[in-house]
């Protein structure tokens, strides 16, 4: 680019706070031995980064307090506000320093503040969008940029020789048309300032934003074939000079692209390797693509053209390259770059205009600039959209032309480069700089301003965001295959075509080169937006208040490839429920690819985590969820709460035996030999479910715990908390009972008793029900029938409550509980199930412990059995207080 | 030669909807195309001559694209019927949308017809819905190998549910057309070069 040739000034700032300000630098001048100081001040030191970093703060400072008040800010765009604010300081530090400091220079300009804002824009363009309308881009970033740029320099010079323009004002045919040229050019900067801030619909943006990108190519071309003629002077340039010019385009043009597309091949090549390197992917994005431009700047190409397509070239590949977090980095550093840059480009545009020195007014030269860039500007855009119209599928309407006309801004680049003009080859070049400075302001404040109310007067199509659907990106993936499809039906190779010819190669070879294998393994678009849906609605539940891991559990039993007889009849149910809840369960369900499995664990470990605290209230809004199911599965749960009944009876009668007996450290392990004696026997393993989710008293519920494991982490829990489970009522009751009976700590009936009810919902993570296998649920043990046949004796010296329960039970078996049915009709007289009830559910729970321990079990579960034996036989007063817990539990 | 005059004439006779309103130059061009395609000169085609089509053979729903040539298990399809499936991605005039004759059927081109083109081509057993079968076999064909079946499964259950609003797990025509309302149907199913 020319830039590149004119002398670069260095940091700007800092030359100028040099010239300027000497002041505050009390270091040690005068005296001959530097004797130690304790004190020294070197403002010099600091002065150059001290003032940058001043001047971005001042700006970022300003923005704040823009954006206070959300009145200025919805009526104003920022950029007006910024370079009225820059007025303001330029007039300070004039009326301070007498001179006029701190000025837009090109070289910072083009080198430090231009890059970021460019990149940006390229690296978040929607490629898609871009790429659809790249035909219309192209020609009016080349045609129109042309066009613009020669008929207004050529309607000045007419003005010139028509007298309007002041003798003083000397310049020739060239010079015009090389403020022409410059003058021209819509500019990137003040185009997206603006836009985006005015949301109109995206395929209007990305005309106009693109062409604001792509016309750079034309505008340095045109910028330095024209000066170059001025500086040879009119007379010496030679045809062939005009050649040149021409073919310069091409090169300039085709060349930044290829700089830009090597660099991004390059960028997309080395994140490939930076597996064990994470911390450096996003400084690599930065560094290449900053390359790229000053590559681009160096072999005088177009810088601007170079940057865009390096990320637009490169942010596939980059992007499923880099980890997540470079991700969020790699956007949040682009951002915040763009922004600052913005800003302080506008700002310190504000304050050059400040300095009167380089200005000479000229109001024909002024006033005519104006009317022709914006005449010259809607002219080109109609002639164009009507050859335009005439190709494209959709064609733009009037009021497209009328926004794409009135949104040529003009900024800091016609600045810029009207600033690198040479006085001496170029004599107009003050009043040249006065007119800029005008015509950017103008385009920047007034159109910047009216264009938002002209807008939304001509009902302008105002983009619409939506989140995208899983049905719309698997559609638009349809449409494309059709489209391309039924163009080589027609044997038309269109754009549909190349694109799917693209695609096809991009998925062969470029994906493979430029992917890394894992990312490129799981790579699908589809796939991606379903990924992402997961996450954000998973995001949403936790925020909505962790209900999730109770709606998680209704729903996991949705989840297909699970198949348990129990699960699968769940499942259907839910499914012919079509209750809302489904959806949302079935969102969180699908986490259990083997890509997520990774962050499904963390995700349950945090759920973990958060769960302790609220389990109370989730328990309760699992039961209204229980509640709220159909009339077959109240049944069950009313079957469910008498079988309760009865074994919470048995189970206290087991629990006194063992707080009378041991304390706490053997309660456990009774409960643990239990477990272990549950699991050899295997017999548990269909009831455990029954046991947990009596409490619930959804059969529906039951069925799911079975199938997952979650229960493990509460196993530990005392016996006691089965009791509980009948109500809460009850389990206050129970609580004191039992902190009576028991002095040990273990037994704690409340916080068991919580963990109990949740037990089956915790169930519900996909993860976890990897551990439940089917066939811990199938064995159905023999021992088991002993058990059985042990408590039954004890039901019958119970007798009570086993009539009413016996005639319900054998209403209602339990569908789900196919595994169950054959020893359902044994536990059903069976207060004996009670106690042996509760050792399943903790077998449940502990079954991946239980593998361990097996060894032991049977033993020790002798033993326990004899206890609970005991119990049923001795405790008179242990049924009185079971049957108010039925009733409690009815209620 | 005759039959191509033939087959011009008849727009000209024919109320659009019976032959597709197809620009005539565009059916010039179709009628090249068809006979291009028609290997052995015999006036109409079958699947095989569309399947020789190179790109189609690697397009994932190519071959249910050529099989929409051919409704209701027909074996081949005459330029009539061949323009016809063609038309619907005729782009829409926007002068034009508004104006025809509600007594007349739809044009081949409305949004609707587009839509219900994308749609057949789901809705493999013709009963009006996309089951949550169908949506898998579809998604089988379109994501690559890469995603497990488990995760396609998975996709397919949200996906359909996600347009399922009465419950019956699965989408009917009226479903998937709410799904897509916000999108720029006119624009996304039409080919320039039909006009």
């Amino acid at each position: 680019m020319l830039r590149a040739a004119l002398p670069l000034l260095g940091l700007p700032l800092a030359g100028a706070a040099a010239e300027g300000e000497p002041t505050q630098e009390p270091g040690a001048p005068g005296e001959p031995p530097p004797s130690l100081a304790l004190f020294r001040w070197q403002w010099h030191e600091v002065e150059a980064p001290y003032l940058v970093a001043l001047w971005i703060l001042v700006a970022s400072l300003a923005k704040i307090v823009f954006h206070l008040s959300r009145k200025v800010t919805s009526l104003v765009p920022e950029s007006c506000l910024l370079i009225l604010l820059g007025l303001v300081l330029g007039g300070i530090v004039l009326a301070v320093a007498k001179k006029a400091e701190y000025q837009l220079e090109p070289g910072t300009f083009f080198l430090f503040l231009l890059p970021p804002i460019v990149l940006d824009s390229g690296y978040f363009m929607p490629s898609r969008l871009f790429f659809d309308n790249l035909g219309a881009i192209l020609t009016y970033a080349v045609v129109g940029t042309l066009w613009n740029a020669f008929t207004t320099g050529a309607a000045l010079w007419g003005l010139q020789q028509a007298g309007l323009v002041a003798p003083r004002v000397q310049a020739g045919l060239l010079d015009f048309l090389l403020f022409g040229s410059l003058i021209s050019a819509v500019d990137p900067v003040a185009v997206l300032a603006v836009f985006e801030e005015v949301h109109v619909n995206e395929t209007l943006f990305i005309i106009v934003f693109g062409e604001s990108l792509l016309n750079d190519a034309v505008t340095v071309v045109l910028y330095k074939v024209c000066n170059s003629f001025v500086e040879m002077g009119s007379a010496n340039v030679q045809a062939t000079d005009y050649l040149k010019g021409i073919a310069s385009l091409f090169v300039v043009s085709l060349g930044g692209a290829a700089v830009g597309l090597v660099f991004a091949f390059l960028l997309a090549l080395t994140t490939r390797f930076t597996k064990r390197v994470r911390i450096i992917e996003p400084l690599l994005v930065f560094l290449l693509a900053y390359a790229a431009y000053l590559t681009a700047e160096m072999a005088s190409l177009s810088a601007i053209l170079a940057v865009t397509m390096c990320g637009l070239g490169c942010k596939k590949y980059v992007e499923a390259n880099i980890s997540h977090k470079s991700r969020t980095a790699v956007k949040y550093t682009m951002k915040t770059l763009a922004s600052c840059a913005e800003t302080v480009i506008f700002m310190l545009l504000g304050i050059s205009a400040v300095d009167s020195s380089k200005w000479a007014w000229d109001s024909g030269l002024v006033l005519g600039t104006l009317v022709f860039i914006l005449f010259f500007r809607a002219l080109g855009v109609v002639l164009q959209t009507w050859v335009l119209n005439q190709f494209r599928l959709v064609p733009l309407d009037k009021i497209d032309q009328v926004v794409m006309s009135y949104g040529g801004l003009r900024g800091a680049v016609a600045f810029a480069l009207v600033i690198l003009l040479d006085r001496t080859k170029v004599p107009a070049k003050d009043y040249f700089v006065a007119t800029t400075i005008v015509v950017v302001f103008f385009t920047v404040i007034v159109q910047g301003l009216t264009i938002k109310p002209l807008v939304k007067w001509l009902k302008v199509k105002r983009s619409e965001h939506h989140k995208p659907t899983l049905n719309q990106e698997l559609h638009e993936h349809t449409f494309d295959h059709i489209l391309a499809a039924v163009e080589d039906v027609v044997g038309h190779h269109g754009y549909h075509y190349w694109r799917d010819r693209w695609e096809q190669f991009d998925k062969k070879y470029l994906s493979q080169l430029l992917m890394r294998r894992s990312a490129y393994r799981i790579r699908d678009q589809i796939w991606d937006v379903y990924y992402r849906l997961n996450i954000r609605d998973a995001i949403s539940f936790v925020d909505q208040g962790g209900h999730v891991l109770s709606s998680t559990g209704l729903t996991l039993p949705s989840m297909p490839s699970r198949n348990s007889v129990a699960e699968t009849s769940v499942t259907n149910l839910l499914r012919e429920s079509g209750s809302g809840a489904c959806l949302d369960l079935q969102v969180i369900d699908t986490v259990r690819s083997g890509r997520d499995r990774e962050d499904a664990v963390m995700h349950h470990l945090l759920c973990g985590g958060l769960y302790k605290p609220r389990r109370r209230v989730r328990a309760e809004k699992c039961l209204r969820h229980f509640i709220s199911e159909d009339a077959r599965e109240r049944q069950d749960k009313e079957v469910f709460q008498q079988n309760m009944k009865q074994r919470l009876e048995s189970f206290k009668s087991t629990k006194h035996n063992i707080c009378f007996t041991k304390s706490k450290p053997r309660l456990r392990k009774a409960g643990r030999k239990k477990k272990d004696g549950v699991a050899n026997t295997g017999t548990t393993n269909g009831k455990p479910p029954r046991d947990v989710g009596f409490q619930d008293t959804a059969a529906v519920i039951l069925t799911v715990e079975s199938d997952s494991s979650e229960t493990e982490k509460e196993d530990d829990e005392g016996i006691i908390f089965v009791a509980r489970a009948t109500s809460e009522v009850l389990q206050e009751g129970k609580v004191s009972g039992s902190l009576e009976v028991c002095p040990s700590p273990r037994i704690i009936p409340p916080s068991p008793t919580c963990a109990e009810k949740e037990l089956p919902w915790k169930s519900g993570q996909g993860d976890l029900a990897v551990y439940v296998s089917s066939e811990t649920t199938k064995i159905v043990p023999v021992d088991m029938q002993t058990g059985w046949n042990q408590s039954i004796s004890s039901l019958e010296s119970l007798a009570s409550p086993p009539c009413t329960q016996a005639p319900t039970m054998t209403h209602l078996p339990p569908h789900s509980l196919a595994t169950e049915e054959p020893q359902a009709p044994l536990a059903l007289p069976s207060d004996p199930l009670l106690s042996f009830a509760f050792p399943p559910s903790w077998a449940k729970a502990g079954r991946s412990r239980s593998e361990s321990s097996a060894d032991i079990p049977q033993q020790e579960l002798q033993p326990l059995m004899g206890q609970e034996d005991h119990t049923h036989l001795s405790p008179g007063a242990a049924n009185p207080p079971c049957i108010q817990f039925n009733k409690g539990g009815r209620l | 030669q005759g039959a191509l005059s033939s087959c011009l004439r008849k727009p000209r006779r024919d109320p659009p909807s019976f032959f597709p309103a197809v620009s005539q130059a565009s059916l010039v061009r179709l009628h090249h195309r068809f006979r291009a395609l028609d290997s052995n000169k015999k006036g109409y085609l079958c699947r095989m001559d569309l399947q020789q089509i190179g790109a189609l053979a690697v397009n994932p729903l190519g071959d249910r694209i050529i099989d929409s040539f051919f409704p209701d298990g027909s074996h081949s399809v005459d330029f009539r019927g061949f323009a016809r499936v063609l038309a619907h991605f005729r782009p829409v005039e926007d002068e034009g949308t508004g104006t025809w004759d509600p007594e007349e059927p739809e044009p081949l081109n409305s949004r609707m017809n587009k839509l219900r083109f994308a749609f057949q081509l789901y809705d493999l057993d013709r009963d009006g819905k996309i089951s949550r079968h169908e949506m898998l076999q579809v998604l089988r064909l379109m994501v690559g190998v890469q995603v497990t079946e488990e995760q396609l499964e998975s996709i397919a259950d949200r996906t359909v549910q996600e347009a399922d609003e009465d419950g019956d797990g699965a989408v009917s025509f009226l479903e998937f057309a709410k799904t897509l309302e916000k999108m720029n149907i006119e624009q996304k199913m039409s080919i320039r070069i039909l006009k």
